[in-house]
């Protein structure tokens, strides 16, 4: 279980996320959105430690952050950020390997080599796992970063817009995964979206953020409301039933 | 393994050199040369051993490969404490004084420069490990400048002095400054293997290094100060070479062609005894001393780096 405690982040005198409170859902995929700037990256971030928040306390597990070993956290929670660039010259094998690290300390084990093979044949990468990074495209390369976070095989899961540089059968291929992960091995997982019916179609829980705060959290049912979403994004929804998929349509 | 046959193929090279450098031109004269040049040799695996390590870690934790730890102003500082002594006790007292006193206070103050330049940059949270460099930079300028004005107020004949140690050379290391360096250096080693684990996950980059579980600002802060001693203890022995780094490093990197710094750290110490040892006989069988070791490295080095600059602009 995650909790987040009015978290706040100041950028200079600019308040980035002011006051943040959430318990984010067990078991479930729960999507931040909202429109650029509205802090959903930031929030991640400090959630997953990978910056300092000025106010405010998360908990994991009924754990505060700090007080966390930080290599026991890395096998109870992993993040993917959006940017990744490495100096490095890694194969897709090498950096999922990678993933393993918090367990085996860089020695790894027979067992850590399976759980680097199957997150690789997971992500579809097995024909291609010993090629670099920088050989490959940028979709391959998004889910050859999302396996090392597989073999990390942590409960909670948290993604920064994970869909970014997919074409449409990968990014559904990525949403179907992640349900699974969540269906299958009752992870939680969190990502950053900006695609509003990928959100709809594949979240359980969504929380929406704007000006660096909290302005609706709910159920995607309760969020994929024309008047609610009006409110977050200042534009006007429509909202069809397409075979049980809520589709929102905004092309004005 | 791959890497093994490169590095077994890179030691093999560096003992041939070692043991070529040892017989060469002998003359029977066994008790006479072993001793000697064994001592000189000795110094040349040190330094370069202390210098490629640290310049590996130091590349590996910024990030970048065209950066040398002498650009947090080492290099400047060891010249203006030199120029310091002399121009403050005059050559006769230092002459005089014991070369141990002398190499520890250099030692010393260099690595205390660089903790308070640590503490002060790291105090602040957020801090970009550019602006640490940069703020290094400035006082590697200062020292510079300070010391070049040290020297137009001295004696000539002092600034002879100066200028002697303004040069890395192998040619006169004293014993006892070696062993007191081989003591510090592998007490630094050792520390420095507790966290070896995490150069891999490092040259990943913060974001990644964090999620993996890496304590970042506490590891990087460990290594960044076993760099500035391995420097320090380096440079006070023979002299500001540092540029050595750079090139060992870079061609450690070309040849290895890996990622694991357990094979690169190993390659790069066999690369710069390689380098140091074909550099040393070189000077003098071919040009009998009338250079020095560093300046060989530097033109070599100046080369290679122009190199890369032009090559990294055509890609």
């Amino acid at each position: 279980m995650i909790e987040v405690r009015g978290i706040s982040k100041q950028y200079g005198n600019k308040n980035v996320v002011e006051n943040v409170s959430l318990q984010i859902p067990t078991g479930k995929i729960t999507s931040f959105i909202g429109p650029n700037g509205a802090g959903k990256s930031t929030v991640l971030s400090m959630m997953s430690r990978l910056i300092k928040m000025d106010q405010g306390e998360v908990f994991i597990e009924g754990r505060e952050l700090s007080k966390w070993n930080s290599n026991d956290l890395a096998k109870k929670i992993s993040i993917l950020k959006q940017s990744n660039h490495i100096n490095v010259r890694l194969s897709i094998k090498d950096l999922v390997s990678f993933g393993r690290f918090p367990y085996s300390q860089g020695n790894l084990t027979k067992e850590d080599w399976k759980y680097v093979e199957e997150a690789i044949a997971y992500m579809e990468l097995t024909d291609i796992q010993d090629k670099y990074l920088d050989q490959l495209s940028g979709g391959q390369r998004q889910r050859a970063y999302l396996a090392m976070v597989l073999a990390q095989n942590t409960e909670y899961i948290l993604l920064d817009e994970p869909l970014n540089n997919l074409d449409m059968k990968h990014s559904v291929q990525i949403m179907k995964v992640l349900q699974k992960l969540v269906r299958e091995w009752n992870k939680t997982i969190i990502i950053v979206i900006h695609d509003i019916n990928f959100a709809s179609c594949y979240s359980d829980y969504i929380v929406a953020l704007k000006d660096g705060k909290v302005i609706k959290e709910g159920t995607t049912d309760e969020i994929i409301d024309p008047t609610v979403l009006k409110e977050i994004y200042e534009m006007d929804f429509e909202i069809h039933n397409i075979n049980g998929n809520q589709i929102c349509v905004y092309f004005t | 393994m791959h890497n093994k046959a490169k590095l077994g193929t890179l030691s093999i090279l560096a003992i041939l050199l070692v043991v070529f450098y040892m017989v060469i031109d002998a003359g029977g004269n066994w008790d006479y040369i072993l001793p000697r040049r064994g001592k000189k040799i000795f110094a040349i695996i040190l330094t370069g051993a202390a210098i490629s390590l640290s310049t590996m870690v130091f590349q590996t934790v910024t990030n970048n490969r065209i950066l040398t730890p002498s650009i947090i102003g080492l290099d400047s500082l060891y010249m203006l404490i030199q120029t310091g002594f002399l121009f403050v006790m005059g050559a006769t007292t230092l002459t005089m004084m014991s070369k141990n006193v002398g190499f520890v206070i250099s030692v010393g103050l260099m690595v205390l420069f660089a903790l308070l330049l640590y503490h002060f940059m790291f105090k602040r949270e957020g801090q970009n490990i550019y602006y640490l460099l940069l703020v290094g930079l400035i006082f590697g300028t200062l020292f510079q400048s300070i010391s070049t004005f040290m020297q137009v107020l001295i004696d000539p004949n002092e600034f002879l002095l100066v200028q002697d140690k303004m040069f890395a050379s192998f040619n006169n290391v004293n014993t006892d400054l070696l062993l007191l360096s081989v003591a510090g250096i592998i007490a630094v080693t050792l520390y420095f293997m507790r966290f070896a684990k995490y150069l891999d996950i490092l040259s990943l980059g913060r974001e990644q290094a964090v999620n993996l579980g890496v304590n970042y600002d506490y590891v990087v802060k460990r290594l960044l100060i076993i760099v500035a001693i391995l420097i320090s203890i380096a440079t006070a022995l023979v002299g500001p070479i540092t540029f050595l780094g750079i090139l060992v490093a870079n061609v450690t990197h070309e040849f290895m062609k890996t990622y694991r710094h357990s094979s690169l750290i190993f390659g790069s110490i066999l690369i710069s005894v390689i380098a140091l040892v074909g550099g040393q006989l070189l000077v003098e069988r071919v040009f009998t001393f009338s250079t020095t070791l560093s300046v060989i490295i530097n033109f070599v080095g100046g080369v290679y780096f122009i190199y890369l600059l032009l090559k990294g602009n055509k890609a």
